[in-house]
């Protein structure tokens, strides 16, 4: 009999940082050991602490292991799996208390958190069908498929208040009653696991820690609006994620949860992989299915809409990852309680990639309605290094900069766009004192054009305006009327593009325009960039009080702009100097300014 | 975005070329079949050079224009073989916040190429890629499949050397 299962993380990040060679080690640990017949190793998806990570929870403990290492695997087999006793040492140790944490629940990281969407991930192996299973899997659809009539499933999920986590927040039940009642041959149910946010990645944790979720709420949805075929549309940058799909997938088809005359009950329901090339506007809807048809991810102007006229010209719904990992929850508990959390108009949870500028970097799943300040502070274990909070981002490239008076906003899809800024996906990205706001919004603006598709003019030309005129003020020459035509640019691009990429593109800089003009004000008026990143508005001088003439500064620069002689001050001749910062880095003494 | 076209003269073997025709035949009446094509091409050839394109569009019975499109379309399809090291520095949000455009500059120096390039031994290449969902350990670059993570400018060197 099992009496413990070790989770290991098999996620990308702790994959990255060894994960693998844990595993295998774990397992002929145990072996060695005897304890093959009582102890179980299973791959993991992510715990979302990923900067803790290597990461192992053993149950039924619960106690959470972080960084561990090859080296400590036999200390905890010994220890822990013989004789019973946790090994404190490598106890994950959270830096907001000072004291070490043992099991899961107790991790301020997720005392906060609800999970719903993630509630598999890190828990069952994902790459056993058994596993989801055990854990109510499937038993959502055989309910669907037994006991309701696809109305009935759709005034489930219009009940519960689910809207589309993929970001515009469109109520997925009305979507799928538009779709239901449009006849037709043939139907097609599409996922959107494109995830094109550039620093986001909570769609690849679903299918990686829990694909089968994915799967379940697609035949659902199929049935529902009667549909018979499937497709996920999936990042080709996602291997694992990939694979465990492909996995999923058969094993699905074995057990005859996908085929054809799934629970005998005649239903028939299929899914197709379809790999995405790198090509952000291909998140877009219409996009999207004119990619799957084998063509340029061009978008079209909509209508027709994909519920009358979608994927090969038949009605289609597309709805994101994390939209369908709240699906099955949806249907077992009843779309009383999925409303009964959240706010009023943003009902349920949303998952957030937290990332930056912040001590936890992870997956955090909270109920809507939380505040930014308590996932910041509370979640997140507030900023590295004593810094300031500046701003969060969300929304990615169609979102933007929340300034810290709006730290208390209650987060839900209302709210944030009321403050400049969108649910998005799910990116967080937080930054501090020492990001630029103007580079920032450059950042955004050269992904999106680069991203443009180029089909309409405002977008292709607009993005490409606003860039050079970020470039000017960046450079240091930018004028008091460049932000005015910012400001007119970004909202004729807004009005006049044909579809969402354009249409929010200028998000970043209208908000980085409105919360921080004393930013772009330095820049413009004193020629000054207040955090020092715009290299060609920053110089580097000596403080010749702090400076001990100990020659480290000049030996080490590249070009030799540093002049002075051993025991005096030394100097920087600022027409050599490139703005490197070697110097700064080097210096022991403090002596270096970056002004 | 603009695709440089390459000056490498083509390689392909015949059995190459057999493993291509392989795949379009079992693919060719699959809807939408051109993208899972040209990946599984990619895979073959590790680039899509215009010979490569050629065979594709005769096989399909697709005019060579539009295949082209679409391989110029989408990021991921490379119309430039790539290194024996392929590296690719994220310059997703969360890395670029955490200053992983200095470690992009670094490397391109330390190369001598700029994104897109090739050394010129046909070692390395090199790229700019976005969110890889290692934001956890950022900034992060990958070589070939190995991941790199909470870089600092410094480390790079070293991790080059040992290529
Ligand atoms: C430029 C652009 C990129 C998008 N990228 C994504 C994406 O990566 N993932 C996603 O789920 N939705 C993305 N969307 C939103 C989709 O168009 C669509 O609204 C969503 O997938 C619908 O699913 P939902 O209702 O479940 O949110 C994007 C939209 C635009 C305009
Ligand atoms: S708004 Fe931009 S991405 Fe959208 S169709 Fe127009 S050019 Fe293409
Ligand atoms: S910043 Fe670089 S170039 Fe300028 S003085 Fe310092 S080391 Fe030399
Ligand atoms: S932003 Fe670099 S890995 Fe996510």
């Amino acid at each position: 009999m099992i009496r413990s299962h070790v989770l290991i993380c098999s996620g990308e990040n702790c994959t990255s940082s060894g994960s693998e060679k844990l595993i295998s080690a774990m397992e002929s640990e145990i072996v060695k050991k005897g304890l093959a017949d009582e102890v179980k190793v299973i791959k993991a998806g992510c715990f979302d602490l990923c900067s803790s990570g290597p990461n192992m929870i053993i149950y039924p403990e619960g106690a959470f292991y972080s960084n561990v290492t090859v080296a400590d695997i036999s200390e905890i087999v010994e220890e822990h799996l013989i004789k019973g006793r946790v090994v404190k040492r490598l106890l994950h140790h959270d830096f907001t208390q000072e004291k070490t944490v043992s099991s899961l629940n107790e991790v301020p990281f997720y005392q906060k958190q609800l999970r719903i969407a993630l509630r598999n991930c890190g828990v069952i192996n994902p790459e056993d069908i058994d596993e989801y299973i055990a854990f109510d899997g499937y038993r959502a659809l055989g309910k669907v498929l037994t006991e309701m009539k696809p109305e009935e499933v759709i005034d489930v999920v219009l009940r519960s208040g689910l809207r589309g986590r993929g970001g515009a927040g469109f109520p997925t039940g009305r979507k799928w009653q538009l779709a239901r009642g449009n006849a037709a041959d043939q139907k097609y149910v599409c996922c959107n696991a494109d995830e094109g946010d550039p620093g986001a990645f909570m769609d690849r944790s679903v299918l990686e820690g829990d694909p089968h979720s994915v799967l379940e709420a697609m035949a659902i949805a199929g049935y529902a609006i009667g549909a018979t075929q499937g497709y996920i549309y999936v990042r080709a940058e996602y291997p694992i994620a990939i694979k465990r799909l492909r996995i999923a997938i058969d094993q699905a088809r074995d057990y005859n949860l996908l085929g054809k005359d799934i629970f005998g009950t005649g239903f028939e329901f299929d899914i197709e992989l379809r790999l995405g090339s790198g090509a952000f506007v291909c998140g877009e809807e219409t996009a999207l299915m004119t990619s799957i048809e084998g063509h340029r991810g061009e978008p079209h102007p909509r209508p027709p809409f994909p519920a009358v006229k979608g994927l090969f010209g038949k009605p289609t719904i597309l709805n994101n990852v994390e939209t369908y990992a709240n699906i099955a929850q949806i249907i077992l508990k009843g779309p009383e309680w999925f409303s009964s959390i959240g706010t009023e108009k943003s009902k349920g949870t949303k998952v957030f990639a937290l990332g930056g500028k912040i001590n936890h970097t992870g997956l955090v799943e909270i109920p809507m309605g939380t505040t930014l300040r308590e996932i910041i502070d509370d979640i997140g274990g507030g900023i590295p290094g004593g810094k300031k909070f500046k701003a969060a981002q969300t929304g990615g490239p169609s979102g933007g900069c929340i300034p810290p008076e709006h730290l208390d906003i209650k987060i839900d899809y209302d709210n944030l766009i009321s403050i400049g800024s969108m649910m998005g996906s799910g990116g967080l990205i937080v930054m501090d004192e020492d990001n630029c706001m103007v580079d920032i919004a450059r950042f955004f603006l050269d992904f999106t054009v680069d991203e443009s598709c180029g089909k309409c003019v405002p977008c292709r030309i607009g993005t490409r305006r606003l860039l050079e005129i970020l470039d000017k003020i960046i450079s240091g020459n930018g004028e008091m009327k460049d932000l005015d035509r910012l400001d007119e640019l970004c909202r004729y691009i807004k009005e006049n593009s044909l579809c969402g990429l354009g249409q929010t593109a200028p998000n970043p800089v209208l908000s980085t325009l409105h919360y921080f003009r004393d930013e772009y004000l330095a820049h413009v008026v004193d020629k000054r960039c207040p955090a020092g990143v715009c290299k060609s508005l920053i110089t580097y001088e000596i403080d010749p009080v702090k400076c001990t003439g100990c020659t480290l500064c000049a030996r080490n620069c590249p070009t030799n702009a540093i002049t002075g002689t051993v025991k005096n001050p030394h100097v920087i001749d600022k027409s050599k100097c490139i703005k490197c910062g070697v110097c700064q880095q080097k210096c022991r003494f403090s002596a270096v300014i970056k002004k | 975005m603009q695709k440089a076209q390459t000056t490498i003269p083509f390689k392909g073997t015949k059995e190459q070329e057999e493993k291509l025709k392989a795949v379009i035949t079992q693919l060719r009446d699959e809807k939408g079949a051109l993208m899972p094509i040209l990946q599984h091409a990619q895979d073959i050839y590790g680039y899509l050079p215009m010979e490569v394109q050629e065979v594709i569009s005769e096989e399909m019975d697709i005019p060579l224009e539009e295949v082209y499109g679409v391989v110029s379309f989408y990021t991921q399809f490379t119309l430039n073989p790539k290194g024996q090291y392929n590296i690719a520095v994220c310059l997703g949000t969360a890395c670029y916040v955490k200053g992983s455009k200095e470690i992009f500059d670094a490397i391109s120096d330390k190369l001598g190429i700029g994104p897109g390039g090739c050394t010129a031994d046909g070692k390395f290449s090199f790229e700019a890629c976005r969110c890889i969902g290692a934001c956890g350990l950022a900034p992060v670059m990958m070589i070939n499949d190995e991941v790199y993570g909470r870089l600092v400018k410094d480390d790079v060197g070293k991790i080059l050397d040992r290529y």
